[in-house]
């Protein structure tokens, strides 16, 4: 037997140049690869993560000193706000922010000039129609400093003291209906997630199925060849394919939308194998389960619209009822954006990131070993 | 393994899907060095037998040895030592003929793997096609590519699955003389096939329908066996009479060959009656060898819905 042997380094190795081969010759297939990232990157980012500018903003101003008109023009260089109306009353102001006609009302108060001018730092109040936070946190973060700025400038001559010391006037924000802000930062690291989700699970999906279509199954499965040299050659390639894309998102996340990175890369890329592996090994399960392409195909579509829509990707996971939680828990995407999320934007360290890596751990261990139970070695 | 023991040799193999039998108690031997002929119509039962010969199917019930090993417990070894070409082109047809045969050579573990692969496609002559893809090969280069894919091993026994459907009269040729070159070699084939004219080449035949093993030997003994007489009418129009000639007693089969109509029946007196029945003047009557093909056709009749 000792010639047969358990698993083999060079047969897992002839299967491994194989897929290689085949999948350089599968143009559309390979484009596929690394068109899906780029063009996820750019729908989602540019859809879902859009940083609005020129958003319709009415002034409330109760005073018309230098000052609250420095303030109001720089609102308006920002980008950020577009003053399209000017009102006389906080009943107008409501009225307009509740008709959605603006997003913001800025509230000038009463002798805002002299105050200032006295050092008895008044009051701003800007409110926000923040039901879409995503849409309203970019300028409402960009107005304190905005306003602080313009105001530099005029506080000139005799004034100039005010810029030192404490700041010279207040800002209270005030974003109603949805006071809970969720930055928009995460849903670039988040796509991440979900294209390797996709891609892996559809392609490895593919792999099995396929070779049982094309009847080349019954050649292989004549060979002496073994289930886990087929299973690891099949998926060594593609943990590669998901490398490359990972490079393409995070490109694309730093340079498109200035994603701040301030977590160890290194440390993402190690830990990303594991949850690559993961979804590969989903994927050759499905793709012994399934009878042909097709089927292998909705297994992953199956798969992924559950990742995609508990895994706190789409929405808040803590929103969610415990038993969709508890769904969520069990899927390597959930963990895995709480892992980028937390590199990138948090910079945690590894001590921080176990309590997701287990998860995908077990949930890699366990695909794969129904994978290679269910790989049939005969065809009845 | 001593030159005398039987290369195949089973013994009531079975192999049902769901309710339906598709080797029904099968037994069989083959000699090493033979080529063995594997008949029958569609659905009898060959691929299948052939499947559970190299482990692609797990027989239901049965014993038998392949190349003196177990078939149920030693199959690991089995296919280290046999070449199997499966009824449809089963390589990759995106990779090209050079890297299909290195793949398999691979999977081997076969030392020195270009040196084989070019000696191999030399001897096939594929050695102009080696950087073609095999999906732009034509049926016959296929059938090539296959068969130089389950040599590279240098494997005792080949089981080939129907391996000339579709192919040219001349690749065919090409084909049975490498068959008959390998068994000179002492390798051994078991062939199934639809063609008549390849069943006269094997030494040795076996005919399945519905599973069942309805005869077997070489093809003399078969025909033998068969206890079939064969009357040959020529003349004009001659497949006119073919009609009138079925409901005659004593007339099995009523077969035309271009302008002769073959008559065939178990009892020669009763044959032989019922052809001097014929306008002697019109047609001229005269007994002649037993063909194959009706011997295995008849057999079929006998044996329709019998399991």
């Amino acid at each position: 037997m000792s010639h047969s042997g358990f698993f083999s380094f060079l047969r897992f190795r002839a299967v491994i140049a194989k897929e290689f081969v085949q999948m350089r010759r599968d143009r559309v297939t390979f484009a596929m690869m690394i068109g899906i990232p780029i063009v996820q990157m750019v729908v989602f980012g540019y859809a879902i993560n859009s940083d609005p500018k020129h958003l319709p903003a009415a002034i409330l101003a109760a005073d018309h000193s230098v000052f609250s008109r420095s303030i109001v023009a720089a609102m308006q260089n920002s980008g950020y706000f577009r003053i399209v109306s000017t009102v006389a009353t906080e009943a107008e102001a409501n009225f307009l922010i509740e008709e959605g006609e603006v997003q913001f009302v800025l509230t000038i108060p009463e002798q805002f000039g002299r105050c200032l001018v006295r050092g008895e730092q008044p009051t701003l109040l800007l409110t926000a129609d923040a039901t879409d936070p995503a849409a309203t946190s970019n300028a409402l973060a960009a107005f304190r400093l905005v306003a602080e700025a313009a105001l530099v400038r005029d506080l000139q001559g005799p004034l100039a003291y005010l810029r030192r010391g404490p700041p010279s006037l207040q800002v209270i924000l005030h974003p109603s209906y949805n006071p809970e802000a969720i930055t928009q930062y995460n849903i670039v690291p988040g796509l991440m997630g979900v294209v390797l989700t996709m891609t892996l699970v559809i392609i490895t999906g593919l792999a099995i199925t396929r070779e049982r279509e094309r009847g080349t199954m019954e050649n292989l499965l004549a060979t002496p060849v073994k289930p886990l040299e087929v299973m690891l050659g099949k998926i060594i390639p593609y943990i590669l394919v998901g490398y490359v894309q990972m490079g393409v998102i995070m490109l694309a996340g730093r340079f498109l939308f200035e994603v701040p990175m301030i977590g160890n890369l290194w440390l993402l890329l190690a830990v990303s194998l594991l949850f690559i592996a993961a979804n590969l090994g989903v994927g050759l399960t499905f793709s012994t389960l399934a009878r042909n392409q097709l089927q292998a195909v909705q297994m992953a579509f199956f798969f992924f619209l559950p990742s995609i829509l508990l895994s706190g990707f789409m929405f808040p996971f803590r929103g969610m009822p415990i038993w969709a939680q508890w769904i969520g828990e069990t899927l390597p995407l959930t963990h895995y954006l709480r892992i980028v999320r937390g590199i990138l934007l948090k910079g945690n360290g590894l001590a921080q990131l176990m309590p997701n890596l287990w998860p995908i751990a077990i949930f890699l261990l366990i695909s794969l070993t129904v994978g290679l139970t269910r790989y049939r070695r005969t065809l009845d | 393994m001593t030159s005398g023991a039987p290369v195949i040799e089973v013994r009531e193999l079975t192999k049902s899907f769901g309710p339906n039998i598709a080797v029904n108690r099968l037994s069989i031997q083959v000699e090493a060095g033979e080529i063995y002929g594997f008949l029958g119509p569609n659905g009898s039962g060959k691929t299948t037998f052939i499947r559970m010969l190299c482990g692609l199917l797990r027989p239901d019930s049965g014993a038998g040895t392949c190349l003196g090993y177990d078939l149920f417990r030693e199959g690991d070894l089995i296919k280290l030592q046999i070449g199997y070409l499966a009824q449809r082109f089963s390589l990759y047809e995106d990779l090209s003929v050079r890297e299909n045969l290195h793949f398999m050579a691979r999977i081997y573990r076969l030392p020195r793997v270009k040196d084989l692969v070019a000696e191999t496609m030399e001897r096939l002559g594929l050695t102009r096609f080696a950087e073609q893809l095999a999906g732009n090969l034509s049926g016959g280069w296929k059938q090539r590519l296959a068969l130089a894919a389950c040599l590279l091993h240098r494997p005792r026994l080949l089981l080939l699955d129907e391996p000339t459907a579709g192919v040219d009269p001349k690749a065919r040729r090409d084909f049975w003389d490498e068959i008959y070159r390998l068994a000179a070699e002492g390798v051994t084939s078991l062939i199934s096939t639809h063609y008549m004219d390849e069943a006269e080449r094997c030494h040795r035949l076996a005919y399945l329908a519905y599973g069942k093993l309805l005869a077997s030997g070489t093809a003399a003994e078969v025909v033998a066996a068969s206890g079939l007489f064969t009357w040959t009418i020529t003349g004009e129009n001659v497949h006119l009479l073919a009609a009138e000639l079925k409901q005659k007693p004593g007339v099995e089969l009523v077969a035309p060959f271009g302008n002769t109509l073959h008559v065939s029946g178990y009892d020669p007196e009763i044959l032989r009656a019922a052809v001097a029945d014929l306008d002697q003047t019109r047609y001229s009557c005269a007994q002649s060898e037993v063909d194959l093909e009706d011997v295995f056709i008849s057999l079929m009749n006998n044996n329709r819905g019998d399991h």
